[in-house]
């Protein structure tokens, strides 16, 4: 099998293991959910500004939470038998491929939930739709090699420790991204915005791919 | 004595940096005033740290193709005296901003970068001591060490260039090279980074060797 065929059958194995017990994006969605009604109720109101960065926080937190499970939920056992199945490679790539779709779905809902409870006049909804789908995106590509390292260390608290600093820079260009589309300015001023985040996401997959396999073998 | 040349050229060009930083003439600007002699002292603490962390990340790449354990020692102990250089280039900053932009934190992307940027490191050194194995611990560090490096540098020279940043050289102000910086403040300048990034590098063996010595007691 090649590299492409090996991710596609990781994938569909993740979403097959996913889709038996639901248990995992259930959990991601209610937490998602309740974090921001939580945050509905003891906000009531915001300005802009605040709407924007604490929909962010609300999506760092639930995209943590729900990243941070990729590597912890299978035994050491099934892990082993994927790597002699499979190129380390193809299951960092997989792993990054799925958690994309899962921040992509937790992602709609949020937004979609948040914009619902919390009224809010956005000047470019489409363009907004956008930060947000590339905010996952970026979320899910970090989070996984951290994911992975934290899972070696077998200590839960490290996850946050570890991406939080790392995060951060993608944070604040998503922020000042979506400020833009709220704000409705025109296209082109964010295009410096799109062209940093897209740097950011290849240099962390092409370095999470020459990396794994250093951490997978144990 | 013939390997000790450059910690003796170290002494002296700190030295220098300093006697002649703090007595040479400078150029008189506005808000700046004698203030401006701050450039020898805390820009080189950056400089400084760069070259160690990019050392820290050199190693590490050694540790994962070589598996020495001396390689991680050398990587880990980069990290411990860039703290300190990170440490003192925040503090020497924070001095400066009181005096010319009025507050010792103002909101500028470069001084929050710099400050994430120690946070990355800091969680390198708790993600080490969160680990009892040595081989194991040396590379899941060793990976996240290499991992933060490129976001390092995004954090300290991309982010702060798009937006408006009070340091020069960012958000379209022109760079300190450009038109303050005169030959006089140039012959200072140079030696002071040369020095402190001698300095540095240093540290950096002193606490190799010790970290070895401690290394060879525990075994016995």
């Amino acid at each position: 099998m090649n590299l492409f065929e090996q991710v596609r059958f990781l994938i569909r194995k993740e979403i097959v293991l996913e889709w038996r017990s639901k248990y995992a994006i259930n959990g991601i969605l209610l937490y998602v959910v309740s974090t921001i009604f939580v945050c509905y109720l003891s906000f009531r109101k915001t300005d802009p500004i605040t709407w924007n960065a604490l929909f962010w926080i609300i999506m760092l937190f639930a995209s943590v939470n729900a990243i941070a499970k990729s590597f912890i939920q299978e035994s050491r056992g099934r892990q082993l038998y994927y790597y002699t199945l499979a190129s380390a490679q193809a299951v960092i790539l997989s792993k990054i491929l799925y958690n994309v779709l899962i921040m992509l779905l937790l992602s709609v809902v949020a937004i979609g939930f948040y914009s619902l409870v919390f009224r809010n006049t956005i000047g470019d909804p489409l363009f907004y739709l956008l930060s947000v789908l590339l905010g996952s995106i970026s979320f899910a590509s970090v989070f996984t090699m951290i994911s992975g390292i934290a899972s070696k260390a077998h200590n839960g608290a490290l996850m946050a420790i570890l991406s939080f600093p790392v995060i951060i820079p993608l944070l604040i260009v998503l922020i000042k991204l979506s400020k833009n589309a709220m704000d409705g300015l025109d296209r082109s001023v964010s295009m410096n915005e799109i062209g940093v985040l897209a740097a950011i996401n290849i240099i962390v997959i092409t370095v999470s791919l020459l990396l794994f396999p250093y951490l997978w073998r144990d | 004595m013939t390997k000790n040349w450059w910690k003796l050229l170290a002494s002296v060009l700190v030295l220098f940096s300093i006697v002649g930083g703090l007595l040479f003439e400078v150029p008189h600007l506005p808000i700046l005033h004698e203030s401006i002699r701050n450039l020898y002292f805390h820009v080189p603490m950056w400089f400084t740290m760069i070259v160690l962390f990019t050392i820290s990340l050199v190693y590490s790449i050694k540790y994962l193709s070589s598996g020495n354990e001396n390689h991680d020692l050398v990587a880990v102990e980069s990290v411990n005296s860039g703290i300190i250089f990170t440490v003192l280039g925040l503090v020497t900053g924070m001095l400066w901003a009181k005096y010319t932009w009025g507050a010792a934190w103002p909101d500028d992307p470069k001084l929050n970068s710099a400050a994430i940027a120690s946070l990355m490191y800091l969680a390198y050194l708790v993600l080490r001591n969160s680990m009892d194995e040595e081989q194991k611990r040396a590379r899941i560090s060793a990976i996240y060490n290499i991992f933060a490096y490129p976001v390092m540098i995004v954090l300290l020279f991309v982010l702060p260039r798009m937006t408006d940043s009070l340091h020069p050289g960012n958000g379209g102000n022109p760079g300190f090279g450009a038109y303050d910086l005169d030959s006089q403040m140039r012959f200072v300048f140079y030696p002071a980074v040369l020095g402190w990034i001698l300095v540095g590098v240093w540290i950096l063996t002193l606490r190799y060797r010790i970290r070895k010595i401690e290394n060879k007691l525990n075994a016995v």
